[in-house]
């Protein structure tokens, strides 16, 4: 077995790789071994993993209803054996509420972020390369969105659209792209004269094709470290918007809305809010950590470093 | 014989600079035609201009008898191409060098993909072993077949050489030079060639012009050269100075 092992890493790191899947096979091994030799971006995505695990099995996790409390018995309980992270002031069980909440959070930064990098890159990359009035028609529209606080643009937003998790993300994506296009536009005014876009373009190819193929490819790694990095503000944006009653609508077991509504009880009963201060907190931190570890392993020249 | 490029009246105007000042000259097929002359003459300038990559003021430029008008087209991409001087800019450092070699293809919609980026390859001297690496994986002399191999995989007529091999030490510059010469010979290129080493001009053109502030200072053939048969001081100046630093002249009081 450790044979078989053997030569199917030699194959893998094959130096005269035979086509070209098993160049690309070999390429992502090696970017895993990277990858999993930086511990602290490994642990970034156990802790990622873990989100995903506890978000899909939620309903066996959980010891309890995550929207049902006991108003008699249970209110405001501190951890204990019983309930391990306490119960709120409607006698809901914390833990099970974090379980389940899991869910909206992954659902609102995974539609953000692949809502808001999206449409960064395009308007950065296409306003550093076209230039001229493109340019300036492109960035001013950026400048606008970004002169607006960005919870007053959401509220405007969720205002117009109405209430709910979805608008939420909505409103969120549409106020968290600006930053994006900003670096994206940074990066390809870097490029842009650069002799190998120049070779590109002496082989005819098209700025679509320049833009898409040529100038993305190098904006795309420094993008995912900041939507990485955004992670925990979106949630904590959509906290915000669920705390003014815009966002996630009671019961749902949103985090931020948890937060927010443990506030009042936060000097006497700390762990309401604590509870899910904490895992946004663990999950903020996985996330920069596995953007920081993906930044590595996705960069070919770092590996001879 | 209609000229295989032909220059008339050249003019080039960055921001106010006159970068040329109406520069004129003909390319036979089959030949390779040097520009010589000091950094800033506008030598690269004239490659630049010919591939739309400078804005022409005025003047015109023909390829085999056709005039082109102020956009290149896909078709003249294919006849003409060109290698930069600088090799660690000039290959995308997130691509290998089989999707260098396949972008090409990919634009221009050339079939048997597979065939032709292995032959481009073996052209240029570098085996399989190169076809999935980065270009940080190759030295400054593969890098260069690499470029050279990405400019003849479109089979041009024409190709524009911007001092290929200046940015390489003397052993490499002389294998990529060789290499450029066999290409040469074996597919009936055209080369303009641009470079400040008149001994690597004598080495691969029949025929020079040397160039000083925008404009041409003299046309030359490569055996007037060899003769020291020139006419203007400047041309003399750039044969004393490429002869090497004599060390008597210096040390004598």
């Amino acid at each position: 077995m450790s044979e078989l092992g053997q030569t199917r890493r030699d194959w893998l790191l094959s130096e005269r790789p035979a086509s070209r899947t098993q160049a690309r096979l070999g390429r992502v091994y090696v970017a895993w071994r990277r990858f999993t030799a930086n511990r602290l971006a490994f642990l970034g995505l156990l802790i990622i993993i873990a989100l995903l695990v506890v978000a899909a099995l939620a309903p066996m996790l959980a010891p309890f209803s995550p929207v049902v409390g006991d108003l008699k018995t249970s209110r405001l309980l501190p951890p204990g054996a019983e309930h391990w992270l306490g119960t709120d002031d409607l006698g809901r069980d914390i833990l099970s509420r974090l379980i389940y909440g899991s869910r909206w959070t992954l659902y609102v930064v995974v539609l953000v972020a692949i809502i808001a990098a999206p449409i960064g890159l395009l308007v950065g990359t296409v306003a550093g390369y076209a230039g001229g009035w493109t340019d300036a028609v492109l960035m001013r529209l950026t400048d606008i969105f970004l002169a607006f606080p960005k919870l007053i643009l959401a509220l405007a937003f969720v205002a117009a659209l109405g209430p709910g998790i979805e608008n939420a993300v909505l409103a969120i994506a549409i106020t968290s792209w600006p930053p994006y296009a900003r670096i994206a536009r940074a990066e390809t005014l870097t490029i842009r004269n650069s002799d190998y876009i120049k070779a590109v373009q002496l082989m005819g190819a098209s700025p679509i094709r320049i833009v898409l193929r040529h100038i993305m490819q190098l904006c795309i790694s420094s993008l995912i470290i900041r939507v990485t990095l955004d992670m925990a503000g979106i949630i904590l944006t959509a906290a915000g918007l669920g705390f003014l009653g815009l966002g996630a609508q009671p019961p749902l077991p949103e985090w931020g809305a948890m937060i927010a509504s443990g506030r009042r009880f936060i000097l006497d009963q700390w762990w309401v809010a604590g509870a899910p201060g904490g895992a946004i907190l663990i999950v903020s931190l996985g996330f920069n950590l596995l953007g920081d570890g993906l930044r590595d392993a996705l960069d070919p020249r770092s590996g001879e470093k | 014989m209609t000229a295989m490029l032909s220059i008339e009246g050249l003019k080039v105007i960055y921001h106010g600079f006159s970068a040329l000042k109406g520069v004129s000259f003909d390319v036979e097929p089959g030949e390779s035609f040097g520009l010589v002359g000091e950094s800033g003459s506008g030598k690269t300038t004239i490659l630049r201009a010919i591939a739309g990559l400078a804005p022409i003021a005025s003047g015109t430029i023909a390829v085999n008898g056709k005039r082109l008008g102020a956009r290149r087209d896909k078709a003249f991409y294919r006849r003409v191409q060109m290698v930069f001087q600088d090799p660690y800019g000039s290959l995308h450092p997130r691509q290998t060098v089989d999707r260098l070699l396949q972008e090409p293809l990919a634009i221009h919609g050339l079939g048997q993909g597979e065939q032709r980026i292995q032959q481009a390859l073996d052209e240029v001297g570098l085996g399989s072993g190169f076809r999935f690496r980065y270009s940080h994986q190759l030295s400054g002399g593969q890098r260069q077949r690499v470029a050279i191999a990405r400019a003849l995989i479109l089979e041009p007529t024409i190709l524009l050489l911007d001092e290929p091999t200046s940015a390489l030490d003397a052993s490499v510059q002389a294998e990529v030079l060789n290499l450029l010469e066999e290409i040469r010979g074996r597919r009936k290129l055209t080369y303009l060639m641009v470079s400040h080493d008149l001994a690597i001009i004598t080495h691969m053109c029949e025929r020079l012009m040397v160039m000083q502030s925008g404009e041409a200072v003299e046309n030359l053939d490569v055996s007037q050269l060899a003769a020291h048969q020139v006419t203007r001081s400047y041309t003399r100046n750039l044969l004393k100075a490429s002869a090497g630093f004599d060390r008597r002249t210096r040390l004598r009081p």
